[in-house]
C-alpha cells in the first residue's frame, strides 16, 4: 500500500482514543465530555477502517458507517439533556450531577 | 516520489489530527473546541481516503463535519455565556491522575495490540482500486449487511425521537 502501513494507523488510533478519554476524565462540562467522546469513537473508527484495509475486507468500513450513525444518535439524544439541563437552571457541570449517586 | 507524497500528506494529517485532538481537550471556550473537533474529524478523513474508504471519508465530512458538528455549534451558540467550561474539579492531584490514566490507556493498548498481531500486521492484503468505493459499501450494505442497516435506521428515529421528547419536557418545565 502506498504510504505508511497499518501499524502507523493504529498508532494514532490508539494516540487519539487516549486523548478522548483525557477529555471524558478531566473535564466538567458536558458539552467538552460530549466532545471527547467524539474523538473516541472517531479513533475506533480509524482503527475499524485500518484492519479492514488489512485483511482486504470491506466488512470493516461498513462497521465503521454504523458507528457513525450510532455517533449521530448519541450527540442528539446528549445534546438534548444538555438543553433540558440547562432550561432547569442546572449548573452544566458533571461534578455536580449527583443525584443517582447510590 | 509518488510515495514520498502520500507519507508527507499522511504525517501532515496525522499531527494535525493529534494537535486538534488536544485542542478540543484543552480549550476553555467550547465554541472552539467544537472548531478544532471539526478540524480533527477534516484530517481523520484525510487519513480514511489514504486507508482506501473512501466512501466512509466522504460521509465523514458530510455527516459529521458537517450535520452533527453544526448541532454542537447551534447548541453553544444557544447557551451562550453559560457553556463556557470549567477546567478540572477542584482537586488539583485528579488532574494529574486524569494523565497518567490515560497514558497507561495508552501504553496498554499499544502492548496489547503489539503482543497479540505484532508481525501479521505488516502484511497486507492486495485490493483492487474499487475498494470502499460507494458502489462496493452499497452493494454490501444491500446484500450481507441488509439487517444492519435497517436495525442502524431505526436506531436514529429512536434517537430522534428521543430528543424531541427530552426537549417538550424541558419546556413544560421551563414556565415559572
Amino acid at each position: 500500500m502506498l504510504g505508511p502501513g497499518v501499524p502507523w494507523y493504529l498508532a494514532v488510533a490508539a494516540a487519539l482514543f487516549s486523548i478522548g478519554a483525557l477529555g471524558v476524565m478531566m473535564r466538567r462540562s458536558p458539552l467538552i465530555v460530549l466532545l471527547s467522546l467524539e474523538i473516541m469513537l472517531n479513533a475506533g473508527n480509524l482503527a475499524l477502517v485500518g484492519f479492514s484495509r488489512l485483511h482486504g475486507e470491506l466488512d470493516g468500513q461498513i462497521f465503521a458507517l454504523a458507528v457513525m450513525a450510532v455517533a449521530a444518535s448519541e450527540v442528539c439524544v446528549g445534546l438534548g439533556l444538555i438543553v433540558a439541563m440547562a432550561r432547569r437552571r442546572l449548573p452544566l457541570d458533571v461534578d455536580t450531577m449527583t443525584e443517582l449517586r447510590g | 516520489m509518488g510515495n514520498v507524497l502520500v507519507w508527507v500528506i499522511w504525517l501532515l494529517a496525522a499531527a494535525a489530527c493529534l494537535g486538534s485532538g488536544v485542542a478540543v481537550v484543552t480549550l476553555t471556550n467550547p465554541f472552539y473546541s467544537a472548531l478544532s473537533l471539526i478540524a480533527n474529524l477534516a484530517s481523520l478523513a484525510v487519513l480514511f481516503l489514504l486507508a482506501s474508504a473512501e466512501f466512509v471519508a466522504a460521509a465523514q465530512v458530510l455527516v459529521y463535519a458537517g450535520a452533527v458538528m453544526v448541532m454542537f455549534l447551534f447548541v453553544i451558540a444557544y447557551l451562550g455565556g453559560r457553556a463556557d467550561a470549567p477546567w478540572a474539579g477542584e482537586t488539583r492531584w485528579l488532574r494529574g491522575a486524569a494523565i497518567v490514566a490515560s497514558v497507561a490507556l495508552l501504553v496498554e493498548v499499544v502492548v496489547a495490540i503489539g503482543l497479540a498481531a505484532g508481525d501479521s500486521l505488516t502484511d497486507e492484503a492486495d485490493v483492487a482500486d474499487a475498494f470502499g468505493s460507494p458502489a462496493e459499501i452499497g452493494e454490501l450494505f444491500l446484500t450481507d449487511h441488509l439487517l444492519a442497516f435497517e436495525i442502524t435506521s431505526i436506531v436514529l428515529l429512536v434517537a430522534a425521537v428521543g430528543g424531541v421528547v427530552l426537549g417538550i419536557k424541558a419546556s413544560e418545565e421551563e414556565t415559572p
